[in-house]
């Protein structure tokens, strides 16, 4: 009746997991139960979960992402400090079999959900309003796409207290992920956590080329698009080549899995190397889908605190479809040791280091676009500039690790671990951080504390820094990674001042959250009234903070590179605003529950297929099934908002821009 | 001088470009536009999801691990059969097409009923198939090579199938609805979606069936 | 470009201190050559990595908001010599590491052999959960856990693997290589001195593979020939019913050696007339336990 459940799929043996899942679970029913008494259903269930609206969508995603980005941290915290105990004859506080499965969920979570969302989340809320557009192409499938990734993310923490999760990395490289050798249901939960996840990432990835390529407002062709949406488009361009590729590979090891096929076995022919090139297909371009929105994020931020326009647009657009193709000839260079010989490895190797002319070519643009200019020096900025510093050095490392023979060296090692996590997280956690500060304003109408952000950027940075300057050195020192415990002891201080490192790292953290509560509670201070708090170029910043349903009242003509500046600099100039338009009723997406509904069904498929439930599992294709056929059958796709409704908003956004200018006229342009 | 032809982005692209649709540069594209454009981008990442299957099964084809080969076990009727029918339906399709632009409900029923038939066929000659080879002991845990076959031809067929209900439901719903614009959407996705899935199949066609017996 | 490197070499070990496993301070060829590449492409790289960052300090200070001295210029945003330099910088860099990865991949390909006179010594390694075993074929003797090579002499390592892929991997001396099953590796290494060296394996293979290091020491060649005969006179047989025995999971595996091994065992383990290693016994559908607490 349950498939491989019960009682014993619980680990009532293992405190630690146990006594975080209860923390959790707590805080979850406290949060619920809040919910609950202060009768908020009815506001969240139409205003968020069943929103339609890209804006709303986005700001769920980071949220997302931001919180499973505190679990892979916590996973960090103890690897950490379990590698740090476990020296020489002692074990440390994890088991292998433990430890095991948290840098496998570390890696996981933090790329799959943590950095995906916030990424994805960050595109979904800036690039229709950058376009100058309503929303994006497909609202619902956006809504779906979103909770499919959710869903994902419920079935990895369901690991934590149901079965195990995978003990096999965060690629499950056959044949440990084969039956033969990983028998539980970990690598089960992987597969179908990534999958479900993977569709949703998918879709968004089709939504948003459809939105960029197709929506945009009248007079933005390609060459007049920000930065950021054509890093955005690049990365979902990324996304659909790349995904496909990821479901393939994790289709057949389900299916070797669950049905005794033998794509990846060891035995009746199977080729494990086949899963090493696959998987690596999808996860080199994988880094650039991460990578590419943050390099838009930091060209906004670049130019926007320079009060210049970016230098070499072209030049950068032409780096950034660079990139996008370059990324899928270089996947070889992970697996370098396979002892493919040295044609092959000096073909990849010479591949992976051209792509870093591209990353080279825009580390020099934003370096130009601060020359001349008159730089501010607000969060965002701090974020860009030290990922400025760093990311070079990274992208050094990295090209260290593509000249093959120092690779035979640095393959696997601390030294590579140093090198990932300081290009990901200068590149893409600086990034977002930067970004989230800068469009924060947008979208809630208030400015986050500059302390407390400026104290968890110090904070971050410092702990950064020392914690993978001493994984660069263990890896000169010859340390491998993942390791369980340390038999050899001459590593152990380095271990320590990383340890170090990663307790000022967590004050960085807990400088975050306060910065958020310190934010909220003095909101009214912080309050930005114009919607263009930074003095912002683009189109996003001529609506007001938060954007309005509709973002625009009347879509906005571009005739230029930066649109809203030159709205901004005729405004100031003849200090005022342009006539006000003619407003029209406006059409936009009605709520949908169909996304969080298939989720539901989606987690119900995952969960028993991974628990092999199958009545369960037919169950839930029954019900996916009759929840598309009833989106299908709706007879209303939206609802319309009345021309008097836009001019009353609308009118509210002018008055609010009039008085800035009545304030400002003084100052000269 | 107007600002507009100061504009060097305009140089050497005559004053009407803002009316064109072409780049998008005169707003937004229509809802039918869009949603054929995103189909079109859904269908290149299942051609990409195909391709892993194609990869793997040319790489493993001849990892038979001393069980049957492809010159073992494929006939050349039934697949000619299968092939007929899938070719066939794609005609019927496109008829169904044609008779829904000029809004003709019976007709358009009627071919998409055909090209559901002809699926139906095409999928019952594929299980038959798969029944007899696992009945002679070459399913796909006897060798790499059948589970790459069994892999990527079973794909193929689970498109099909996912057609085949999708087909059914937006017949149903062409019956009780009528011409909506939704709904003709839908069935330009599902003929887009019924064409790639033939391309797919030559391309199965070519490899497995033909280059497998080809001595 | 190799004098440059060295010169930072004494930063780098003062970093790194010098630990007995540093790939900084190699003990043979292999690694002595890897770390030339490494040190030459990191000098290359710093070449226009540290001017990059002092330039943009100095930008950032100089073009601050508050410096009324810095001209502000909103229009500067294209130049097409900067865009020039901008491309050429980064591309010519690459050119000419490009040239060092070329030469060095074929220069440094595990799979080529030493050049010199000394015939090389064979030793065949198959990774198992989760130890290592090492074979001599010509000498017949084999050891798990660790291995004697003798000193100065070149090493042809053949490589498989019984279950997983594992790294085979001693840092001082030079490069890894995967071990896999059903395929066999290459690896030539030597080690000029003699000496202990680190061992391990740097690709994740499971509960064990923590333990899955090694000792390998480097001997003179006459203590080498001794050792051997030592071996073969303490006996023991490794045939193929003992390597199944082997093969069977296990952990903390202290090191051992029989004097006589089956000829050809290590072909039959690469061409699978040895089946692969059946993996753990927990958590198989007969035996539901499925967490992690009960895998004891």
């Amino acid at each position: 009746m349950l498939g491989k459940l019960s009682w014993s799929a619980i680990p009532f043996s293992q405190p630690i997991p146990l006594i975080a899942a209860g923390g959790v679970g707590l805080a979850l029913f406290a949060v619920l139960g809040w919910i609950t008494v202060k009768g908020h259903w009815p506001y969240l269930w139409k205003e968020w979960i069943t929103s339609a609206d890209h804006k709303r969508i986005g700001v769920m995603y980071v949220l997302l992402g931001l919180v499973m980005l505190l679990r892979g941290f916590v996973d960090a915290i103890m690897m950490r400090t379990q590698q740090a105990s476990a020296i020489g004859h002692a074990q440390g506080y994890l088991p292998p079999e433990h430890y095991d499965q948290i840098f496998s969920a570390h890696g996981t979570i933090m790329i799959f959900f943590g950095a995906m969302p916030v990424i994805i989340g960050l595109m979904n809320f800036v690039v229709p309003l950058q376009l100058g557009v309503r929303d994006v192409a497909f609202p619902t499938l956006n809504s779906t796409s979103f909770w499919l990734t959710a869903a994902g993310a419920l079935l990895v923490n369901m690991s934590l207290v149901i079965g195990e999760f995978a003990r096999t990395g965060w690629l499950p490289y056959a044949p440990l992920s084969e039956t033969t050798y990983s028998p539980g249901v970990g690598v089960d939960y992987y597969v179908w956590a990534i999958q479900i996840s993977g569709v949703g990432t998918l879709m968004s990835g089709i939504n948003l080329v459809t939105t960029i390529l197709k929506l945009r407002a009248p007079g933005m062709g390609y060459l007049r698009m920000p930065m950021f949406c054509w890093t955005a488009l690049g990365a979902n361009m990324l996304i659909v080549a790349a995904f496909p590729i990821l479901t393939a590979t994790l289709a057949m090891l389900t299916l070797d899995r669950y049905l005794g096929f033998h794509f990846f076995t060891n035995e009746a022919g199977g080729n494990m190397m086949m899963f090493v090139n696959l998987i690596w297909a999808w996860g080199h371009p994988e880094v650039y889908i991460l990578i590419l929105p943050a390099f838009g994020i930091f060209s906004e931020i670049f130019s926007t605190f320079s009060s210049k326009p970016l230098f070499g647009y072209r030049s950068m657009v032409a780096a950034t479809l660079f990139i996008v193709v370059v990324s899928f000839t270089v996947w070889l260079h992970h697996f370098f040791t396979m002892g493919a010989g040295g044609d092959v490895n000096a073909a990849f190797g010479i591949a992976t280091s051209i792509i870093a002319v591209g990353t080279g070519v825009k580390i020099y643009n934003w370096l130009f676009t601060m020359v001349g200019g008159r730089l501010r020096f607000p969060t965002p900025m701090l974020w860009s500039l030290a990922f400025m510093m760093t990311f070079v050095i990274g992208g050094m490392t990295g090209v260290l690790l593509a000249v093959p023979p120092a690779d035979f060296m640095l393959h696997n090692s601390m030294f590579l671990v140093a090198h990932f996590h300081n290009v990901i997280n200068s590149g893409v956690v600086f990034g977002a951080f930067a970004g989230i500060t800068y469009w924060f304003p947008k979208a809630f109408g208030f400015r986050l504390d500059e302390y407390w952000g400026k104290m968890a950027f110090c904070l971050t940075l410092a702990g950064f820094l020392i914690v993978f300057g001493a994984l660069y050195v263990l890896g000169l020192e010859g340390m491998t990674r993942r390791l369980q415990h340390i038999d050899f002891t001459e590593w152990a201080p380095w271990l320590y001042v990383s340890v170090a490192g990663i307790g000022v790292m967590i004050l960085g953290v807990a400088s975050q959250i306060v910065q958020i509560v310190v934010s909220i509670r003095n909101r009214e201070a912080l309050r930005d009234e114009t919607g263009d708090p930074w003095d912002g170029r683009s189109l996003e910043w001529a609506t007001s903070s938060p954007p309005p349903a509709f973002n625009f009242a009347v879509l906005p003509k571009v005739h230029g590179e930066e649109p809203y500046w030159t709205i901004k600099r005729q405004a100031i100039e003849s200090q005022g605003l342009a006539d006000e338009p003619p407003y029209e009723a406006i059409e936009m997406p009605r709520n949908s529950a169909t996304g969080v509904v298939t989720a539901f069904f989606a987690t119900l498929i995952g969960f028993s297929m991974i628990w092999m439930i199958w009545w369960l599992a037919a169950l839930g294709f029954v019900g996916a099934y009759a929840t598309f056929v009833v989106f299908a059958w709706r007879d209303e796709e939206e609802k319309e908002i009345p021309a008097e409704e836009v001019a009353r908003i609308d009118r509210a956004r002018r008055a609010a821009r009039s008085k800035w200018l009545e304030e400002n006229r003084e100052q000269p342009a | 001088m107007t600002a507009h032809a100061q504009d060097p982005y305009r140089i050497g692209r005559g004053g009407g470009a803002d009316s064109t649709t072409g780049r998008g540069e005169g707003g937004p594209a229509s809802k039918r536009t869009t949603v054929g454009y995103g189909f079109w981008i859904y269908l290149l990442s299942d051609i990409i999801l195909f391709s892993g299957f194609f990869a793997a099964y040319a790489v493993l084809a001849r990892q038979t691990a001393g069980g049957p080969s492809s010159h073992d076990l494929f006939g050349q009727e039934r697949v000619a059969i299968e092939t007929a029918a899938l070719l066939l339906s794609s005609f019927t399709c496109g008829l169904a097409g044609v008779a829904a632009e000029k809004r003709k409900l019976v007709p358009a029923l009627a071919w998409l009923l055909a090209t559901g038939v002809l699926g139906a066929v095409f999928l019952g000659l594929e299980l038959i198939e798969f029944a007899e080879m696992i009945g002679m002991g070459a399913g796909p845990q006897r060798s790499a090579f059948l589970s790459a076959f069994f892999g990527l031809v079973g794909l193929h067929g689970l498109h099909i199938a996912v057609g085949l209900l999708w087909l059914g439901t937006m017949m149903a719903q062409l019956w009780v609805k009528g011409f909506r614009p939704q709904v003709l959407r839908r069935l330009m996705c599902f003929t887009l979606f019924w064409h790639a899935l033939d391309i797919v199949w030559v391309g199965i066609f070519t490899m497995v069936y033909l280059m497998g017996v080809a001595p | 470009m190799a004098r440059q490197g060295t010169r930072l070499l004494p930063l780098l070990l003062l970093l790194g201190g010098c630990s007995g496993a540093s790939i900084l301070r190699p003990g043979g060829p292999i690694g002595a050559n890897n770390r030339a590449i490494l040190l030459d492409s990191l000098a290359i790289m710093l070449a226009i990595v540290v001017p990059t960052m002092f330039a943009t300090l100095v930008f950032v200070w100089w073009f601050r908001a508050g410096n009324g001295k810095a001209r502000y210029r909103p229009d500067f945003v294209y130049s097409g010599r900067i865009e020039l330099i901008v491309w050429s910088i980064p591309l010519l860099t690459i050119l000419f590491l490009s040239g060092l990865i070329w030469i060095g991949s074929h220069a440094l390909d595990p799979a080529r052999p030493l050049a010199e006179k000394t015939p090389p010594l064979e030793v065949q390694v198959v990774s198992l959960d989760w130890k290592w075993l090492f074979v001599y074929p010509a000498q017949g003797i084999a050891t798990l856990n660790g291995a004697v090579v003798p000193a100065g002499v070149p090493i042809r390592f053949r490589l498989t693997s019984a279950s997983v892929m594992n790294s085979f991997f001693v840092p001082r001396l030079g490069s890894q290589i995967y071990t896999m099953n059903g395929m066999a590796t290459t690896l030539h290494l030597r080690a000029d001195q003699p000496g202990s060296y680190y061992g391990q394996s740097a690709h994740f293979s499971g509960d064990g593979f923590s333990d899955m290091n090694f000792r390998l020491q480097a001997v003179p060649v006459a203590e080498f020939t001794r050792w051997v005969s030592r071996v073969k006179a303490a006996g023991g047989l490794l045939d193929a019913p003992a390597y199944r025995v082997l093969a069977r999971q296990s952990q903390h595996e202290p090191p051992k050696h029989w004097g006589a091994v089956q000829p050809g065992l290590f072909d039959m383990v690469v061409a699978q007339h040895l089946p692969p290693a059946p993996g753990p016994e927990q958590g198989r559908d007969d035996q539901p336990q499925i967490s992690p607490g009960t895998a004891e």
